[in-house]
């Protein structure tokens, strides 16, 4: 048997926080880029993002044929002209496809959605087989997204809080600004990727923020138990030393984590592949994060460590360390 | 750790045992089950619509049309009072949920306002000899409107009777255990599993059934009608019986719908086409006898929904207090018109606001692709794991992954919580990040000892000081779930919550098995050295 542990170096030493700049100003851009590409423009409750039903309201038809084949050109030819507005349709395999379509306003979705069944069928010719329906009203749609909103924002203030509690200000400070940052990252890549923007991406982001914080903690859970070691090292070397000390653990976890998400976007079906794909982005940025946000603020802000912070020569660690 | 706690063993032995016990039903053919004690747990997963197929409706009691019915009869309400006080009024009407109305004389407005006070709309719950309305008077104006309170009470009182019909009408087509929630003020949601006909479904709830016996205004021809020539105490209905587009109706309702004390599905004996046959109670077969005896070769129309279904012409008086409509029906039409009726209408019209169906085909398939997902992750946990730190503390959380993966269904099963197809992806990462407590251990172990500390307290530090850590990370997800279970809806829900059961399992049985299986493996072998440093 071979151990994968003992390919890494038993002991780390990567100097991260010399790369700190570097990482920012990648982190800065990418974040604009990415705010930019969420908003813009600013039309619709959703922005830049391919809003899902669920937030716009209107309705997703799948349906099939089968054995028949079916010829998506006779379905959009079918749907023209009922003052529709955007429709897309979308083919899965040669029997079945997917509809979707918004409401017209002034319009009640509910019989919408049964006119164009009916249409569909005639169109098609029977037997046509609805396998999914799914109608969202505008008054739900609209409830829906400032609920998914309110909990984004309601997750990221208790998180602060926690870490507050927990830790200190300059953490949770450092904490936030990581969340922040993989947050918005990931809204980015669903924007760039026009993945959909819907209540399962809500519970996406929301566990990436579950994740995010929790690879911070861990690294900041060791900072602080460092910082009280390590009373003369220099902050940027006690960061450093606290990011490679856990460094085997984040990249173990994260790795686990990819790897069955990763079988998850190739096996879970239609449903299920927009949804792993941002957990495997938010997971990748939430480590990446953890590394080259929170800690690195920190050492932007300092941090009150009961002694002076008198610039010290590097100490390298030895293992008999008074304990507090 | 060394010291392996009775408590502990127990803890452990009863987690097992508990696991298997309730998750064992799961993969047990029905007939084994049956066949079990009764004693035993039979209980199964309970999947989500979208998992085994089914519809899920978000239904909103139309209040405005209720506001507006509650307005109307006010209306006539005041209207009737007035006219049996000998009263001379003039210009009765509505706007802005006002009735305004114009006594004639003005010594009679203070008598008009007192006997409206007296006998106008309902008794108000919680204020004794207080009205739903508000009277004012100004000069010869007296202004009735409805006290906030009023519609509020309609609007729940409705939805509660929404919820009885739908209820009956849904039993009566046979639907297997549906499910009706009330949800905030005016919300009903309405689930059903396995439903095979969904649009059957949203027919028998969304109509309102209103049923209705008026007689037609034989004075006016077709074409006045056509020409919206309606004189007063007449209305033109739509009708849908095929012969004429509409009929112009009498005001006067003869009987309704609720006088109806049985309704079925027949055939009819000349014809044989399917018809729903109807049974008055004694004030609607003597209502019904006296309208039609004295209207003999006269069409009476039967309306449902503000729609005419038929006008048959009276041959004969119909005293036997039954009779039967025919229509355009299909059998199954005419049945699930004979649900209604026999289920009441309901208080007000109900609109479909969010729908969502899943065939149950579609949801087979779903099932089959979680399963091969959840196995597919699992390998690969596993294989990483052991490669990571060999096959024995590797190993070591692969016993407590698989532990882990039996506790949470077990939980799951005994809950009925409902597991959706994202709570199998919440299953999937959970176990992803189940093992993160167990790396967190071993790393810290590893630490230990290279910091040079002897093997035993290495491990014993291993374990306390990796637990802050353990709680401060787990916190955090438990926290997301918690706000996704408070905001989040449906199959939302269902993963927040198979999230949570999984963190809460995943660090009982990494901080508790592990340390188990940890404690007998050294006092077995007695090692010199820790096998992953």
């Amino acid at each position: 048997m071979w151990p994968l542990i003992k390919i890494l170096p038993v002991k780390t030493n990567f100097r991260f926080v010399s790369f700190a700049k570097f990482a920012a100003a990648f982190s800065i851009i990418a974040v604009i880029a990415s705010l930019a590409a969420t908003l813009l423009p600013f039309k619709g409750p959703c922005g830049g993002l391919n809003c899902g039903i669920d937030f716009r309201g209107g309705t997703v038809l799948e349906f099939s044929t089968a054995p028949r084949a079916l010829d998506p050109g006779v379905v959009r030819e079918a749907l023209s002209g009922r003052g529709l507005g955007d429709v897309q349709v979308q083919s899965f395999d040669a029997t079945s496809a997917m509809v979707r379509f918004e409401t017209p306003p002034n319009m009640n979705a509910n019989q919408t959605a049964e006119g164009v069944k009916s249409a569909l069928t005639q169109a098609l010719g029977a037997p046509v087989k609805f396998a999914r329906t799914e109608v969202v009203g505008p008054k739900v749609s609209g409830e829906l997204f400032r609920g998914g909103i309110i909990a984004l924002g309601l997750a990221i203030g208790l998180m602060m809080v926690y870490i507050w509690f927990r830790f200190e200000l300059q953490f949770g400070l450092g904490a936030v600004a990581g969340l922040f940052h993989d947050i918005i990252l990931t809204f980015g890549l669903i924007a760039f990727f026009n993945l959909e923007f819907s209540l399962t991406t809500i519970a996406a982001l929301l566990t990436i923020i579950g994740y995010s914080m929790n690879d911070t903690v861990v690294v900041f859970d060791r900072l602080r138990e460092n910082l009280r070691k390590y009373k003369k090292m220099p902050l940027g070397d006690v960061i450093d030393l606290s990011i490679n000390e856990t460094l085997s653990r984040t990249v173990i976890t994260g790795l686990t984590a990819v790897l069955a998400l990763g079988g998850l976007a190739v096996f879970g079906g239609e449903t299920l592949f927009g949804f792993s794909i941002i957990m495997i982005f938010g997971i990748v940025f939430g480590t990446y994060s953890s590394i080259y946000v929170g800690a690195p603020i920190i050492l932007l802000w300092g941090v009150k460590r009961g002694d002076d912070d008198e610039p010290a020569k590097p100490i390298v660690p030895t293992g008999s360390a008074v304990r507090p | 750790m060394l010291n392996l706690s009775r408590w502990k063993l127990l803890a452990v032995a009863f987690s097992v045992v508990f696991g298997i016990l309730f998750a064992l039903p799961n993969v047990l053919p029905q007939r084994t089950l049956d066949a079990m004690p009764g004693w035993m747990p039979k209980q199964k997963l309970n999947l989500g619509l979208d998992l085994q197929g089914g519809s899920y409706l978000l239904l909103e009691v139309d209040t405005q049309a209720l506001r507006a019915e509650k307005l109307t009869n006010l209306i006539e309400d005041m209207r009737g009072t007035l006219r049996n006080g000998q009263i001379q009024f003039s210009s009765l009407s509505q706007q802005n949920g006002r009735i305004s109305v114009l006594i004639n004389d003005p010594a009679q407005v203070n008598q008009a306002a007192n006997l409206l006070r007296n006998s106008v709309g309902a008794p108000l719950a919680g204020t004794p000899g207080g009205r739903d309305v508000n009277v004012n008077v100004q000069g010869q104006r007296i202004e009735v409107a409805f006290v906030a309170e009023a519609f509020n009470a309609e609007a729940a009182k409705a939805v509660d009777q929404s919820i009885e019909i739908i209820r009956r009408r849904i039993d009566q087509l046979g639907t297997k255990e549906p499910s009706i929630t009330r949800q905030g003020i005016d919300r009903v949601v309405v689930q059903a599993a396995g439903e095979s006909d969904p649009e059957r479904l949203k027919r028998v709830i969304g109509q309102t059934a209103k049923l209705s016996f008026q007689m037609v205004d034989e004075t006016v021809t077709a074409q006045d009608a056509a020409a919206g020539r309606v004189p007063p105490g007449s209305v033109y209905v739509p009708s849908d019986d095929g012969y004429l587009p509409g009929y112009v109706l009498k005001k006067r309702v003869v009987v309704s719908g609720d006088m109806l004390t049985d309704a079925q599905q027949q055939f009819d004996q000349q014809s044989g086409a399917p018809v729903v046959s109807f049974r008055f109670n004694g004030v609607g077969s003597r209502r019904f006898g006296d309208a039609t005896s004295a209207n003999i070769g006269k069409r009476f129309a039967i309306v449902l929904d503000n729609r005419v279904i038929s006008a048959p012409v009276i041959n004969s008086a119909i005293t036997g207090g039954s009779g039967q409509i025919t229509g355009s029906f299909t059998v199954e039409s005419a049945n699930d018109l004979a649900v209604l009726l026999r289920a009441g209408a309901l208080p007000a019209p109900l609109k479909v606001e969010q729908q969502r169906t899943v065939g149950a085909e579609l949801g087979a398939d779903a099932v089959k692709a979680g399963g091969i997902s959840t196995l597919v992750a699992f390998v690969a946990i596993v294989a990483f794991m052991i490669l990571s730190y060999g096959f024995l503390f590797g190993g070591i959380s692969v016993v407590g992954l698989v532990i882990n993966g039996l506790l949470i269904t077990a939980i799951m099963t005994m809950t009925q919580a409902t597991l959706t197809l994202p709570g199998i992806a919440g299953l999937i990462l959970t176990l992803a990040v189940a093992v993160d407590a167990n790396v967190l251990i071993y790393e810290r172990m590893r630490d230990e000892v290279r910091a040079g500390r002897p093997l035993l307290s290495a491990m014993d530090a291993g374990f306390s000081r990796a637990m802050t850590t353990i709680i401060d990370a787990n916190v955090t997800t438990i926290l997301a779930a918690a706000i996704m279970f408070q905001f989040g809806s449906g199959p939302v829900r269902g993963f927040a919550w198979t999230l949570s059961i999984g963190v809460i399992t995943s660090v009982f049985t990494a901080v508790l098995i592990t340390q188990v299986l940890l404690a007998v493996w050294y006092r077995t072998t007695r090692p010199k050295t820790l096998p992953i440093a």
